[in-house]
């Protein structure tokens, strides 16, 4: 029996989150299955003969039915065999996880940019409606949801790199001179830090702005619009007035009485910026020529190569359900109500 | 109708950005409909002696890499852009709006299968289950428009069942039943029309977001084919460019992109306030 009862809402949630899961990987399956053409003949090269390709689709288990073929599909996966990938020859599982981390790394930074950039903004445009900073605040989420990320991210090249020259080319995470820091978390920007190398930290910085920079415009127009609002029906609520009328300080109405309720329609929100930020994240790789799993699946796409983009799929699926897991989490963290009714 | 129109003309006048909205929206519509005409070049014409042309006057928005007239190309898509958002809006808004609809009004296990499949599709991060859907079915503009329309469909879904739950016993469609009418009736003629309004915002917003998921899937490659012109794609042709300073070959197709987008996120804002006055601003 588990007694905290924010533990026992964790459990909740993840028995929640596991139909989710079931649904990705049954849906992963079909969409495996629904390919155009014979995999086995794809697999087989197109100087294969008839027994040849009999032979593969044996070993592939493709003769068997389609309840049989999910059974097999389910083992692979619970023993993390997602397939080979033609192009690099490794197994898929592998490619992943060598490139998982610049893409963790980059759409993190790009969170953590339009959350630092994006709450006080919503704030700020709340507490002083009308003035030029609600303005900027509008200016700001309106184009945030009408450019197209790809677009954004190639007018910063535009201006930084040749323009101003201010920042390095959009060639991926490290300029050609610098030599990867030791890996520990493959995240370069963690790993310079620990490997105490002030240079090379500087050079991953200066490689991750601009992206960093499109993601982070990108997410930051739900974020402050809906703080905004929140903010707003927050502050105009009778538990506020009553706290000003009480005397309390204005840094205490505002951080723990309406900060704190405002925050929870934000925080349900993050987990829709979460999946808009994983897709706009392969955009802005192929733009940045970022080596994450994101370009990975784009050039095993172009190379008509499924296993990988299965796999970076099923990847990128797990990794949103277990965001949500955390943002739910973090939501009990903030409103002790619901773990009370738990 | 007379009302509504001189409520109308009251929003525009009340608020001219919704105006302004309203009349890009004709020209996007001019374009589409007459731009095969109105380019002054050739969208596919290639001319090996005037490539990465800057603006000039003889090439407005300059040429790209082959020569190819960028004005013309981008006015020549405005109609393959529109008729993708168009397509998938629709089809996500039927469909969605149909099952979403049963779920709210018969419950039961029509409730339960229709929301499991909304949240299997909300299981994935939106633009990748789009890429996948195109990736496993095949490169093609209708592929575009169908993974488009599976990734919107758990928006009007959601949408449909909530309105049409809050109305399932209102006093209206208990008068409904009683004068005879069918289950099936009593939804489709009753309670389906009044939960239009909400919806018909969601599409306006939903065009510029399916405008921006086409374009960008086809940035990364997939669906439209390159000499086609079309937005997506002409940026993705300019993307390396960029870097050279030759800006005018990406930097037009993206601003028309952007164009659209703003207009259709404008006049969804426009129209709620049309349709709900209380929440005017």
């Amino acid at each position: 029996m588990v007694r905290s009862p924010l533990l026992r809402m964790i459990g909740r949630r993840l028995l929640a989150a596991a139909p989710g899961l079931i649904g990705v990987v049954v849906v992963t399956f079909l969409l495996n299955r629904a390919l155009p053409g014979d995999p086995a003949a794809f697999f087989a090269g197109p100087a294969a003969t008839q027994q040849a390709i009999a032979e593969i689709r044996t070993k592939l288990g493709l003769d068997r039915s389609l309840p049989e073929q999910f059974a097999l599909y389910v083992r692979d996966l619970a023993r993390g065999d997602l397939g080979h990938s033609l192009t690099t020859g490794q197994p898929v599982t592998a490619d992943l996880l060598a490139r998982l981390p610049a893409s963790l790394e980059l759409t993190l930074c790009g969170l953590v940019l339009a959350v630092s950039v994006a709450l006080p903004l919503g704030i700020l445009a709340a507490t002083r409606p009308g003035s030029w900073i609600d303005h900027l605040a509008r200016l700001l989420t309106t184009a945030g949801v009408s450019l197209p990320i790809f677009f954004t991210g190639l007018v910063l090249v535009y201006v930084f790199y040749y323009l101003l020259g201010w920042a390095p080319a959009p060639l991926g995470r490290l300029d050609a001179f610098s030599t990867p820091p030791r890996p520990v978390t493959r995240m370069f920007l963690i790993d310079s830090v620990l490997a105490g190398d002030g240079a090379l930290f500087w050079a991953t910085a200066r490689q991750m702005i601009l992206p960093a920079v499109t993601l982070a415009l990108f997410a930051m127009a739900p974020i402050a619009r809906m703080t905004r609002a929140a903010m707003l029906g927050v502050l105009a609520s009778d538990f506020v007035r009553t706290a000003r009328a009480a005397g309390l300080s204005r840094h205490t109405v505002m951080v723990t009485y309406a900060l704190r309720n405002a925050l929870l329609p934000v925080i349900t929100l993050l987990g829709m910026v979460f999946s808009f930020l994983l897709g706009a994240n392969v955009v802005v790789e192929k733009v940045f020529a970022w080596p994450g799993i994101g370009s990975y699946a784009l050039e095993a796409l172009i190379a008509s190569d499924y296993a990988p983009v299965q796999g970076f799929v099923l990847a990128m699926a797990s990794l949103y359900v277990l965001l949500n897991l955390l943002i739910d989490v973090l939501y009990g963290v903030i409103d002790a109500r619901v773990r009370i009714e738990t | 109708m007379i009302a509504l129109l001189r409520h109308g003309r009251y929003v525009v006048g009340e608020n001219p950005v919704t105006g302004a909205a309203f009349a890009l929206l004709l020209v996007l519509l001019f374009f589409a409909l007459f731009g095969v005409w109105i380019a002054p070049y050739d969208p596919l014409a290639t001319d090996a002696a005037q490539t990465l042309q800057p603006p000039s006057r003889a090439h407005w928005f300059g040429t790209d890499q082959v020569g190819r007239d960028v004005l013309s190309r981008m006015i020549v898509a405005t109609r393959l852009d529109l008729v993708i958002a168009v397509s998938a809006v629709a089809l996500s808004f039927v469909l969605g709006s149909a099952a979403g609809a049963c779920a709210g009004f018969f419950g039961g296990w029509t409730e339960r299968l229709v929301s499991r499949l909304t949240d299997t599709i909300m299981a994935f991060p939106l633009f990748v289950l789009a890429m996948a859907i195109v990736a496993a079915l095949g490169n093609t503009v209708a592929n575009i428009v169908y993974a488009t329309a599976i990734i919107n469909l758990p928006f009007y879904a959601r949408m449909a069942r909530a309105e049409t739950n809050v109305r399932r016993d209102a006093g209206f469609v208990e008068a409904a039943r009683l004068a005879g009418n069918g289950p099936g009736r009593v939804l489709a003629f009753h309670v389906f029309p009044n939960c239009l309004p909400p919806m018909m915002v969601q599409v306006s917003l939903n065009l510029g977001w399916a405008i921006l998921n086409a374009a960008a899937l086809s940035f990364i490659g997939l669906g439209v084919r390159p000499p086609t012109p079309e937005w997506g794609i002409m940026v993705a042709d300019g993307a390396a460019f960029m870097v050279s300073g030759e800006w005018w070959v990406s930097l037009f197709p993206g601003l028309a992109l952007m164009l659209a987008v703003f207009c259709f996120n404008l006049l969804g804002d426009g129209l709620r306030d049309l349709i709900d006055p209380r929440r005017r601003t």
